[in-house]
């Protein structure tokens, strides 16, 4: 349970911006800023955060999409077929003009060749796993629902026998009815499988129903890490509590005005000098204006002790 | 309720067929809903058998010199006149149109299937690969097509071959772009971001995503061309670039009937017009095509 399948040690990342008469880039778009993460084997780790913070640059990062351009990335698993994603719009991340069996098989025929019949014998069984009728095989993306789409980008990620999944947003494009049939379906599989998952939501609700412990990000830095419980109970730091408090409720009427005050990513072109957050917190004060680390699971001084 | 149902499960026990890239139902039905397009479909129809069973339909041989019915205005036994020495015209323009028609398909399949490649890996790769072809297919354009056909089929020798391959060369910059354009659009698609995390490779991705989501504009540009490929093909015959004679090509019978025009205007007349009407139909056709496979571009 507790040996790290993937580690990310201090890992940053920054795009250039423009680029002036020689070629030189006038600014750079810091995406990830010093990140820190140690993922578990067999746990479901939850990223919440919101747009714009880093999530889904995250997931490219621990894909190897990207390469980051400080720090390391140490993975456990021995390749990189170990790791697959589900992608929030099943509509874009399946290609139209491929049936079904061959989509679910691709990560396989894309690097071995391997018989039709051996492809389709395999893609009936993950076809099975994921709750697809056989027979649905031969047609296209298009004649499908949203959800059926989802099991079907689920039946292709677990064809190459991954370790670990990255779900981005697997459940925003969808109906709630079908979210909770497909968030069922993940549990069911990390059962059977022993999968590692990495959830990347905005969505607090499935975030702690899945999550065994959850990252809260703000500006490319993880801002707050616990046990999924623990963070969003009690959460600690302010911007924690200022995203668990823009959830809308059931019981109160929500205060729209005092939840959207200050709701606004600050750039991400030149990064605070202190903490990121101090802009849109209610208890900056002058300890603010240092940078802030990470304390017992927490970077901001006021709970860090 | 329960109906909706029973035809819902209904639907489901229905045998499921297997598809083509091509909607062939949808493709006629809209063919159906536009009569100019069906009216050059069914020209270019008329013309391909015509021209393929050419040795059916043909009256007399194509080159089979009769002295005694030198241009002889068309009548019964020639439908559309004899030329110079007696060849019968009705049937040189059958033999004719098969030139002119497989230099038409030939030069498009050759052009586009070179110019997709290019183009495709152009903008899958992009970096300094993308930057040198580009810029050398921008010289290619820049240069007026029929000058560029016109050097290179002068200098590879006069012959219906070499202006084919003058054709294609000049036309393959098309479908680059066009290629090249539609390639950038696949190339930031999640289901090609899920194709790189299982480490496909680059062959992979063109096979399976690329060239099937970027063919349905290529067809397109492919039977708009048809037309005026064989129009280039003939012109370049008419001028002494192509085919040569004796053989029977339309470009080629317009030029030596020049001489004639003012007294037996069928001489060049009838090629002429057969150009004219396969020039049309194909492009009337291809018109219709773009129309129904890119409904979003000529949006009424």
């Amino acid at each position: 349970m507790n040996e790290p399948v993937i580690e990310l040690c201090e890992v940053e990342l920054k795009f250039p911006v423009g680029a002036d008469w020689r070629g030189r880039p006038k600014a750079y778009a810091h995406a990830l800023n010093g990140l820190n993460l140690r993922i578990e084997n067999g746990e479901t780790i939850g990223v919440v955060g919101e747009s714009g913070c880093g999530k889904s640059t995250l997931a490219m990062i621990l894909l190897g999409l990207v390469q980051p351009t400080n720090g390391k990335v140490m993975r456990q698993v021995e390749s990189a077929s170990a790791m697959q994603i589900v992608f929030q719009d099943p509509q874009s991340s399946l290609n139209t003009r491929m049936p079904i069996w061959r989509i679910i098989t691709e990560p396989i025929f894309a690097r071995t060749k391997r018989s039709k019949h051996q492809l389709r014998t395999k893609a009936a069984e993950l076809a099975k796993k994921v709750g697809l009728r056989p027979e649905v095989l031969d047609r296209f993306p298009h004649e499908f629902s949203g959800g059926q789409r989802q099991r079907i980008a689920i039946a292709r990620a677990l064809s190459s026998d991954p370790k670990i999944i990255v779900l981005d947003e697997p459940t925003s494009a969808l109906d709630i009815s079908v979210q909770a049939q497909i968030l069922n379906l993940l549990d069911d599989l990390k059962q059977q499988q022993g999968l590692t998952y990495i959830f990347i939501s905005h969505d607090i609700s499935v975030i702690r129903h899945m999550c065994d412990r959850v990252v809260v990000m703000y500006l490319g830095q993880i801002v707050e890490i616990g046990r999924c419980e623990a963070v969003l109970d009690n959460p600690r730091h302010p911007y924690t509590k200022l995203l668990l408090e823009s959830v809308p409720k059931m019981q109160q009427a929500g205060d729209l005005d005092a939840s959207l005050e200050n709701t606004e990513l600050p750039s991400n072109r030149n990064l605070p000098l202190g903490c990121f957050f101090q802009e849109r917190c209610s208890l900056a004060d002058e300890a603010c204006s240092q940078l802030q680390t990470m304390q017992d699971g927490v970077r901001c001084n006021k709970f860090s002790k | 309720m329960s109906e909706i149902l029973q035809e819902k499960s209904a639907k489901q026990e229905k045998p499921i067929k297997k598809r083509s890239f091509i909607d062939w139902r949808y493709l006629w039905y809209q063919l159906t809903g536009s009569p100019l397009t069906m009216v050059g479909l069914v020209v270019i129809l008329l013309i391909l058998i015509l021209v393929i069973f050419a040795p059916i339909f043909a009256t007399h041989d194509p080159n089979t010199i009769d002295l005694r019915a030198r241009l002889a205005s068309p009548s019964a036994d020639h439908f559309f006149g004899t030329d110079e020495v007696g060849r019968d015209i009705y049937s040189r323009i059958l033999f004719g149109g098969r030139l002119s028609i497989a230099v038409g398909f030939g030069v498009v399949i050759v052009a586009g299937f070179i110019g997709t490649l290019i183009g495709a890996l152009s903008g899958l790769i992009g970096g300094w690969f993308d930057t040198i072809t580009m810029r050398i297919m921008d010289v290619v354009l820049s240069v007026p097509s029929l000058v560029l056909i016109m050097a290179l089929a002068a200098a590879l020798g006069p012959s219906l071959v070499n202006a084919a391959f003058a054709i294609a060369i000049v036309r393959i910059p098309y479908y680059v772009r066009l290629s090249r354009g539609q390639a950038l659009l696949v190339r930031e698609m999640p289901y090609v971001a899920a194709a790189q995390t299982f480490k496909a490779s680059r062959w992979h991705i063109l096979r399976w995503h690329v060239i099937p989501n970027i063919l349905s504009p290529i067809v397109v540009q492919a039977t708009l061309d048809l037309g005026n490929t064989i129009l280039l093909a003939a012109a370049l015959s008419f001028i002494g670039l192509g085919a040569q004679q004796p053989t029977a090509e339309w470009g080629a019978m317009v030029a030596t009937g020049r001489n004639y025009i003012l007294d037996q205007w069928w001489y060049s007349g009838f090629p002429g017009f057969a150009i004219l009407l396969t020039a049309t139909a194909f492009n009337i056709f291809g018109d219709g095509i773009r129309d129904i496979l890119d409904p979003k571009q000529n949006a009424h």
